[in-house]
């Protein structure tokens, strides 16, 4: 029980993009179509759950003055190994991630996890709240990516959508502020606003 | 006029608390002080009392618009006419533009009010003005072929982004209408730059004959505009609705500094600012967009507008006097700069301002806190 609301939490609670405000660099930069954001979320997922459960198994052997590197280390791994994969299996969407993958190193939410929450809890639990932050920053990146990608571009995931409904022919037109990093900057306001008027 | 007060009166209480139609007070509120004077007066403290107060101030603006608005009309159907080869009296010319002119202006005051009176209902706020100004604006300065479904999206972005999330009217640091410019210009660019934009084609819609602005043709490496410096002032050339017109701008000046509205600091330290970077450019010489006298950047594009009705929107701009002089320099040397010297934007006016709007509040706490350090010394002088 404990567990499951360690996962849901970050969803919307305690989401890391919204409420701890962390992450925020990435999910500018990777928004801008779906497929990107898509692959960046599981990425970054993966990486916070291990790095979690693996920091959050060795925590009592980790000399507290040298657990950043200690956790660098970890966490840079990890990151190197989902490169590699993505560049196997997906290698047109690593192109367009480039070095924000390797970036993930830098993510707060990664460290910020760590930190807060695997140094002092056993592993499960820190599996969890991994997996919980990961999801919770790769909701708002989806949507970001389908609202961006949507009125940006006109497409979801490469589909035509607004071609197919027939907008362009009424003289709809496709938003180019929504391709640029701003305007995911004012989504993500805008998403805040929305979350914190629903709580009052 | 004692009929329409009594009217007022009687129907205030459903409006009041606890009435049948409390929820909409400040609408009602809006419109009652649109018609009379609120007489309710400040009791605690001493307070500067003056005839003129938002409104009466919002309504000067708009009056030192219309100059340029009635000149922009008239200019729309005179390009038009030029454009398209025929013979068009002064009237036609003017009803041509008044008939493209409308539909901006209306979608302009209907997106705008209702988003503006939305949030003050729900946040049980008074109405602002701000808006009055701000509508009419938005329209004056975008092409006259801009669809209306930009115009109303653009309208709505720069009241809820530029304006309400911060709190309404007077707590913005941008300039609303330039972030609907803005938005448009980014988000629409194919509408709001380019050769064929300017010059409406026909009586409704967005078909638009082609033909370069004075700032397109120097961009495309021109030695001078093709219009003459007087056609540049008087304004017969192409560009944004109401912004050609160097003199309808100038009356319009006048009057907001005869009523003290806008601030001359501003206005007058913003041609000085962008003069100087014109000369500069002058000196330097590279190019012949360089070598253009830097007289001709007052004259064209939108830095006249900019400085007179944008630049010195009270809100926005430096509140501190020696501020205003840096703010002000800083617009015209931006917009200067941003002209000759990038090749992506042919006007520098809209993001210049965009951007000294954001340094404003530096500038001025630069300004009170060098103040601040001088009567420190002095007084610490006065103790020896």
């Amino acid at each position: 029980m404990r567990n499951w609301k360690l996962i849901t939490m970050p969803f919307d609670k305690e989401n890391p993009i919204t409420v701890q405000v962390l992450g925020i660099c990435s999910c500018l930069a990777v928004t801008a179509q779906l497929k990107p954001a898509l692959v960046m979320a599981v990425s970054v997922t993966v990486v916070v759950a291990l790095a979690n459960l693996i920091i959050s198994i060795m925590r009592k052997s980790i000399p507290p003055r040298i657990r950043i590197i200690v956790q660098l280390v970890v966490v840079s791994t990890l990151v190197v190994l989902v490169d590699l994969f993505l560049k196997a299996f997906v290698y047109d969407v690593s192109k367009q991630l480039s070095v924000f993958v390797g970036l993930i190193i830098t993510n707060c939410i990664v460290m910020g996890r760590l930190e807060a929450f695997a140094m002092t809890n056993p592993p499960l639990p820190s599996l969890c709240d991994g997996i919980g932050n990961g999801l919770g920053y790769g909701i708002i990146l989806v949507a970001l990516g389908t609202v961006r990608e949507l009125f940006g571009s006109g497409t979801l995931l490469g589909y035509p959508v607004m071609e197919k409904i027939g907008a362009y022919n009424i003289g709809y037109e496709n938003n180019g502020l929504m391709i640029m990093p701003p305007m995911a900057l004012i989504l993500v306001g805008l998403i805040i606003w929305l979350q914190r008027s629903r709580k009052g | 006029m004692n009929g329409l007060r009594r009217y007022i009166d009687k129907i205030k209480p459903t409006f009041s608390e606890g009435g049948k139609l409390a929820w909409l007070q400040s609408t009602f509120e809006a419109f009652e002080t649109f018609l009379f004077t609120p007489n309710s007066v400040t009791r605690r403290g001493s307070h500067i009392r003056d005839a003129v107060d938002m409104k009466r101030s919002m309504i000067t603006v708009v009056i030192a618009l219309m100059p340029a608005l009635l000149f922009g009309m008239w200019n729309i159907g005179h390009q038009w006419a030029a454009a398209s080869g025929q013979q068009a009296s002064f009237w036609l010319c003017f009803v041509f533009g008044l008939v493209r002119m409308l539909p901006l202006i209306a979608v302009s005051y209907i997106v705008g009010l209702t988003i503006e009176f939305a949030f003050a209902q729900v946040r049980h706020h008074e109405v602002n003005e701000g808006f009055l100004v701000t509508g009419l604006i938005i329209p004056m300065i975008v092409p006259v072929t801009t669809p209306l479904w930009q115009l109303a999206l653009a309208v709505a972005f720069a009241v809820v982004i530029g304006k309400e999330v911060f709190g309404g009217t007077g707590m913005n640091f941008l300039n609303p209408a330039l972030v609907a410019r803005a938005f448009l210009f980014f988000a629409y660019p194919t509408h709001m730059s380019g050769d064929s934009v300017w010059t409406a084609a026909k009586w409704w819609g967005t078909d638009a004959i082609a033909g370069a602005t004075p700032l397109g043709e120097m961009m495309g490496g021109s030695i001078r505009p093709t219009a003459s410096l007087l056609d540049l002032f008087v304004g017969t050339t192409a560009g944004s609705t109401c912004e050609t017109s160097a003199i309808a701008i100038l009356l319009g000046a006048l009057i907001l500094l005869g009523s003290g509205i806008a601030s001359w600091r501003t206005m007058l330290s913003i041609f000085i600012g962008g003069g100087a970077m014109g000369l500069v450019f002058n000196l330097i010489g590279a190019n012949s967009y360089m070598q253009l006298p830097f007289y001709y950047h007052y004259v064209m594009g939108g830095f006249m507008f900019g400085a007179v009705f944008m630049a010195t929107d009270p809100v926005t701009s430096a509140q501190t006097n020696a501020g205003k002089w840096i703010y002000g320099l800083l617009v015209g040397l931006f917009a200067v700069l941003l002209r000759v010297v990038n090749p992506a934007y042919p006007e520098g006016m809209m993001l210049s301002i965009l951007l000294m709007n954001c340094f404003a509040p530096l500038i001025d706490h630069c300004v009170v806190a060098v103040n601040i350090g001088r009567r420190k010394k002095r007084w610490k002088e006065a103790q020896k």
